[in-house]
């Protein structure tokens, strides 16, 4: 080879090179990080976050300042105010206060309106009424029957919300007509698999890419880890587990966790060695199961289509629709405890039936 | 053991590396040396740190033993005796009997007048180890990032590292690190058998030389790297898998802390198909 066409030779191939390098390597953390122990000594269970990471995590992960409660003096809300289902018990006063909060928490831009005609309050012809209404039924009855997963810290609209009248994260059903569509440039193949997911779906892994149809709207088994050492009585296919690890990559990356959160990977099955978050992440699954069937679900009527997925579906939630990348939502700060009127269920509220 | 007549004549003293002629003898077969009796010292308090350690466990089963690093409570500070200072104390000694036995091998070198290719080569075995007790604890902040020793609980670590990381076969270094470990195992296979096959001949033939070997190569894929070159070859497949392995360990947490999965994005994001 020449001298000249040897340059050009290695000049294209540095240009390559560079070309994948640098932007490979500015894929790495910078290396300040924090851990937390979640096991024994030595056992490597802990988590590990990268300080740059969490900064950006934090800020939008902060509990808004809000009005102080107010005792039950005064005449009740269903005194006073005409078409109040839920909340009548509450006084005049913890009723506006509440309102004035869902505001905040919902509608901060559009204000009452965003719910309400303006020239009669209590007229139910805003969509967004109805459904605020069951929104609520819905707060209440995680907070009095889920504590196995919110525990006292409790739920407020915020949680999920966060100011916006939509919360951030939630999920539709995919179309899932192989073959004709692509994402990022890839084919995509069989049901949702072999392209690359979003972060909050499976962690850009090439998992199905809707494990919620399946576990959090319907119940499909999850568990597909052997129990036993030798291959005896597990017929778990290997498709099943891709879609149990898609829903664990989606849970893992929800909460800012990795696997050893829940499992001790020595047997991932095995209840006595795993930390007890497994359990509460069981409970989990199913408050969400519920959330999905019991309350989002029966509101397609209500909702119009521009507030529709693809499909046809109301938007449904997953694990990061509330914990949105901290395994505690909002660091574990409890703003239920300053809004009792949403720990027990009205009991004009309809009872969940499955 | 037996020694060959010729070998005394290359017994001569000097060459040690702190100078002097400390230790400076043979036991038997063995060179002593300096480093030879720190090797030595750090081997016996080491192991009987460990033997300690078993005691104070609750079983004697040799695959159950566990001597646990520190909580990462302790940082990179002196945890109690009890509570993984055992484990710091047979770090130390595990690396001043590795680095002792480096040095001796540096001295046998230079005795004989040969390379320092064997030091050197033993040295990425030793950059492995210390990148796992040493770099990526100091880097992460706690020795108890650190891995146990014992035969069980070390496999037990290893799977919840990987699974910190979600799936550590999408560690690009991990990746390059069982590359160079399978391509060393296929260049060693391949010499052995080339070796072998010209050294034992069928019935009748005589046995064979390089050329034969250079041939045979030559034959199947057009090259012969040659009988110099296979072992440059292996030197530097083996090392590397040794250094890469210690460099997939050191970016798991200091410079990634979520899934390897979506390390990957960098590759989806690049403006061709974005």
């Amino acid at each position: 080879m020449s001298y000249g066409i040897r340059t050009a030779v290695l000049g294209v191939v540095g240009l390559g090179v560079a070309f994948l390098t640098i932007p490979m390597i500015m894929g790495f953390q910078r290396p300040f990080i924090e851990t937390v122990q979640h096991g024994p000594r030595g056992v490597a269970m802990g988590l590990v976050y990268n300080k740059a990471d969490e900064a950006k995590t934090a800020p939008a992960n902060q509990v808004p300042g809000y009005l102080p409660a107010l005792p039950p003096v005064g005449p009740k809300a269903s005194v006073v105010y005409k078409n109040v289902q839920v909340l009548g018990d509450l006084s005049v006063g913890q009723f506006t206060r509440l309102m004035a909060s869902i505001t905040q928490w919902v509608a901060p831009a559009q204000g009452c309106n965003y719910c309400h005609n303006p020239a009669n309050m209590a007229e139910d012809s805003k969509y967004t009424k109805i459904v605020a209404r069951r929104m609520i039924q819905m707060t209440q009855n995680i907070n009095q029957n889920w504590s196995t997963h919110v525990a006292a810290t409790g739920v407020v609209c915020w949680t999920c919300h966060r100011g916006n009248n939509i919360p951030v994260n939630y999920w539709y059903d995919t179309p899932a007509t192989p073959g004709t569509d692509t994402h990022m440039g890839f084919a995509a193949m069989t049901p949702g698999k072999n392209h690359p997911t979003t972060v909050s779906r499976a962690g850009i892994s090439s998992l199905p890419s809707d494990p919620f149809t399946p576990y959090l709207e319907n119940a499909e088994p999850i568990r597909v880890q052997s129990t036993e050492a030798l291959p005896a009585g597990d017929r778990s296919s290997i498709k099943q587990t891709d879609w149990t690890y898609a829903l664990m990559m989606h849970m893992s990356n929800a909460l800012g966790v990795n696997c050893t959160y829940c499992h001790n990977s020595r047997a991932f099955g095995d209840w006595a060695q795993s930390p007890p978050q497994r359990v509460t992440a069981w409970y989990g699954i199913r408050m969400v199961r519920e959330m999905n069937v019991g309350y989002m679900d029966p509101l397609a009527p209500v909702f119009p289509d521009y507030r529709k997925g693809p499909q046809g579906d109301v938007a449904k939630v997953n694990c990061v629709t509330c914990h949105q990348g901290v395994y505690k939502p909002l660091y574990g700060v409890s703003m239920a405890k300053d809004f009792q009127e949403l720990r027990t269920v009205s009991s004009s509220a309809h009872p969940y039936t499955p | 053991m037996a020694m060959l007549s010729f070998e005394k004549k290359y017994r001569v003293r000097g060459g040690t590396l702190l100078g002097g002629d400390l230790f400076d003898f043979w036991v038997g077969p063995f060179y002593v040396g300096f480093f030879g009796v720190t090797t030595l010292f750090f081997t016996i308090i080491g192991v009987a740190m460990i033997l300690y350690g078993a005691s104070l466990g609750d079983t004697w089963n040799v695959w159950r033993i566990n001597i646990a690093p520190p909580d990462l409570k302790y940082g990179l500070g002196l945890a109690p005796l009890k509570e993984g200072g055992i484990w710091q104390i047979v770090t130390i000694c595990a690396l001043g009997a590795f680095c002792s036995w480096a040095l001796r091998q540096a001295e046998i070198c230079r005795k004989l007048g040969v390379g320092l290719h064997v030091p050197f080569a033993f040295s990425a075995a030793i950059f492995a180890y210390f990148s796992l007790v040493v770099i990526r604890p100091v880097l992460m902040g706690a020795w108890g990032h650190g891995f146990p020793y014992g035969i069980l609980s070390h496999l037990d670590w290893v799977s919840n590292t990987g699974y910190q990381y979600l799936h550590f076969h999408y560690n690009p270094m991990h990746m390059v690190a069982v590359t160079l470990f399978f391509t060393n195992c296929l260049a060693l296979a391949l010499h052995s058998a080339l070796v072998l096959s010209t050294l034992n001949p069928g019935k009748g033939e005589v046995v064979k030389a390089p050329e034969h070997e250079n041939t045979y190569f030559r034959d199947i894929i057009g090259y012969s790297i040659g009988t110099l070159g296979i072992h440059r070859l292996g030197m530097f497949l083996a090392m590397s898998a040794a250094i890469t392995s210690g460099l997939c360990i050191i970016i798991s947490g200091p410079f990634w802390s979520r899934g390897w999965p979506e390390w990957w994005g960098w590759w989806l994001n690049l403006p061709i198909w974005h």
